[in-house]
């Protein structure tokens, strides 16, 4: 007998109830989903679903933001067009107030590698970056995310900064091999450890979906005020010191407010700062190794070099006395040595002067040695300072400034106060 | 000579495959991360168009089926908590279902007012959720906006509703 020659032949459901039973079994579905949903617990920040949502949605939202990047240009060329007179009145007053600064920047830049050299201090070596493009984004209030292209292979992993041209831009929440996603400063779940560049008052920068994160944890009277610029504090490691966020600004509501550098631009391509925590910015060896260690690094002579103190070694072992030694003294005040009047300095290509507080005092008079870092010696060779910071150091340009990798501190707009 | 009438039939592929498929394409399109003149695209939630449209159409299986899907796309797609915009469009979808007797047939102004209310309260649920997960309120302005951009996505409803409502005899 069939079914519908049974007792139910007549019996229909009502096509609501049929729908109401699928919305009750999809909205169980749901919030099972939504209580079980541990991100935080992986340990690449993602569960299989998510990573491999991201992987295939990567390359779908590159191709679909082609275009729209084209017409965002395009709107940029449009009102390029329009604005460029006011915009060029305004880059001629930037650029009148950034020689000013320069100057000021390349003094305090020269008395800061002398401090560092007098004093011993290991900087913070530069941070290795890898670069990416933002292809999709969610800006809504519940959710403040990009998607990068770039992933584990790049050496990206949870946690790293994010900063674009202007400044910090959030942190790496998820990563694959080929893509993470970015937390933004602006998301609801983001907590920065910021701090008041002028005064030094630390802070905690809370995100709530809006444009302008809020500060909060903010102690003392007078530690802040509109304008202040807010770097990170590094405090908790996860993002190294000094990084640039934003300018303070009172919110309508009277809280403290962030205008983000950030979004002076549009965030296509971004920086990620390979930066895990301060322990790894240093070798442990170089930590435990003694502040005078740089002078047992100097290079061999070079045959040419070794030729010219054969030379010279036996005539000022036969006449001590009567001719001057050829070396600079420790003992002599730099003002006092005239580099015109002071005998020429046999020195090696690569040899860097020494520090200070190194005196060769120990070493015989006569020898031919590399001079103490007096300001007379710096102005006679202007090489580069003692090498007081381990290898991984960035090279330098003739005009003293670094090559890649840039460090995080001397990105553009980055190291400017 | 009687002639043969033309039937019109619409399958679930006409009024959920297709109109799901396309607000997927238009959530991850203005999710790019362009800036026209100086600003930002807008981001309105393309699946509450059809969370509102879908009842009223006609009750089905499959919509919720498809609402589900559309709310864990839109989840993995931001990097929300996965399941939020699924509970919350299903929300919507049963609030609807359990009203249409009261809202077929009415005027476009009344629908607009419905679409506006029922998104208004998804927008507070999923508020009060994500308060609650994150341990923080998100910004009341921010959410006004995105519910603003998503309530004027209501020409896009009613334009579903008319397109597919008596669209086949056996939806009455």
């Amino acid at each position: 007998m069939a079914f519908r020659d049974g007792p139910f032949e007549n019996f229909k459901v009502p096509l609501v109830w049929t729908a109401a039973v699928a919305v009750v079994v999809a909205g169980v579905a749901a919030v099972l989903l939504l209580l079980t949903d541990k991100r935080e617990n992986t340990a690449n920040g993602y569960g299989g679903v998510r990573g491999g949502f991201d992987q295939a949605a990567a390359p779908v939202g590159g191709v679909l933001s082609a275009p729209v990047r084209w017409i965002g240009h395009l709107s940029d060329g449009v009102s390029g067009y329009f604005f460029a007179v006011s915009e060029n009145r305004k880059l001629k007053e930037q650029l009148a107030d950034m020689q000013a600064l320069r100057d000021a920047n390349i003094t305090l830049k020269n008395t800061n590698d002398r401090y560092e050299a007098l004093l011993g201090i290991r900087t913070e070596p530069a941070i290795r970056m890898a670069t990416a493009r933002a292809v999709s984004e969610s800006r809504g209030p519940f959710s403040n995310a990009r998607l990068i292209d770039a992933g584990t292979r790049k050496g990206i992993r949870v946690g790293n900064p994010v900063v674009n041209e202007h400044g910090l831009v959030g942190r790496v929440v998820g990563t694959t091999n080929g893509v993470s996603r970015v937390l933004l400063l602006t998301d609801v779940a983001s907590r920065t450890p910021v701090l008041i560049d002028r005064s030094d008052a630390r802070a905690i920068l809370v995100g709530d979906g809006g444009g302008n994160p809020r500060l909060d944890f903010l102690r003392g009277q007078g530690t802040i005020q509109a304008g202040d610029r807010v770097l990170t504090s590094g405090d908790g490691g996860v993002f190294p010191r000094g990084l640039p966020v934003g300018v303070v600004a009172r919110s309508i509501d009277g809280s403290w407010r962030v205008k983000l550098f950030a979004d002076a631009g549009a965030i296509d391509f971004v920086r990620v700062l390979l930066f895990q925590s301060f322990d790894q910015l240093v070798d442990p060896a170089a930590l435990e190794a003694p502040p005078l260690a740089g002078l047992q690094t100097a290079p061999a002579p070079s045959p040419e070099l070794t030729a010219r103190i054969e030379a010279v070694a036996p005539a000022r072992r036969q006449a001590p006395a009567t001719q001057p030694a050829l070396t600079t003294t420790p003992s002599r005040p730099p003002a006092a040595a005239p580099s015109a009047a002071r005998p020429p300095v046999i020195r090696p290509a690569a040899a860097t002067p020494a520090r200070p507080t190194a005196t060769p005092a120990a070493r015989p008079a006569n020898t031919i040695s590399t001079p103490p870092s007096t300001a007379a010696a710096r102005k006679a060779n202007p090489q580069p300072p003692a090498p007081k910071k381990k290898s991984s150091a960035p090279a330098r340009r003739p005009d003293g400034t670094p090559t890649r990798p840039v460090p995080y501190n001397r990105m553009s707009n980055g190291g400017a106060r | 000579m009687r002639r043969g009438y033309q039937v019109r039939v619409v399958g679930p592929q006409d009024w959920i495959l297709i109109p799901a498929l396309i607000a997927a394409a238009l959530t991850v399109l203005f999710g790019t991360p362009a800036r026209l003149f100086h600003m930002s695209l807008p981001e309105p939630i393309f699946p509450m168009v059809l969370a509102f449209a879908w009842p009223l159409i006609r009750p089905s299986v499959l919509a919720p089926a498809a609402l589900l899907l559309c709310g864990l796309f839109l989840d993995l797609l931001w990097g929300g908590s996965l399941g939020l915009w699924a509970v919350v469009m299903l929300g919507v979808y049963g609030v609807i279902l359990a009203v249409r007797g009261l809202i077929q047939g009415q005027e476009t102004l009344v629908l607009f007012f419905w679409y506006s209310g029922a998104t208004l309260v998804a927008y507070a649920v999923a508020w009060l959720f994500v308060t609650l997960d994150a341990g923080a309120a998100p910004s009341i302005f921010a959410g006004l906006l995105q519910a603003a951009a998503t309530i004027a996505l209501f020409p896009l409803a009613n334009l579903v509703i008319e397109r597919f409502d008596d669209g086949d005899v056996r939806f009455r």
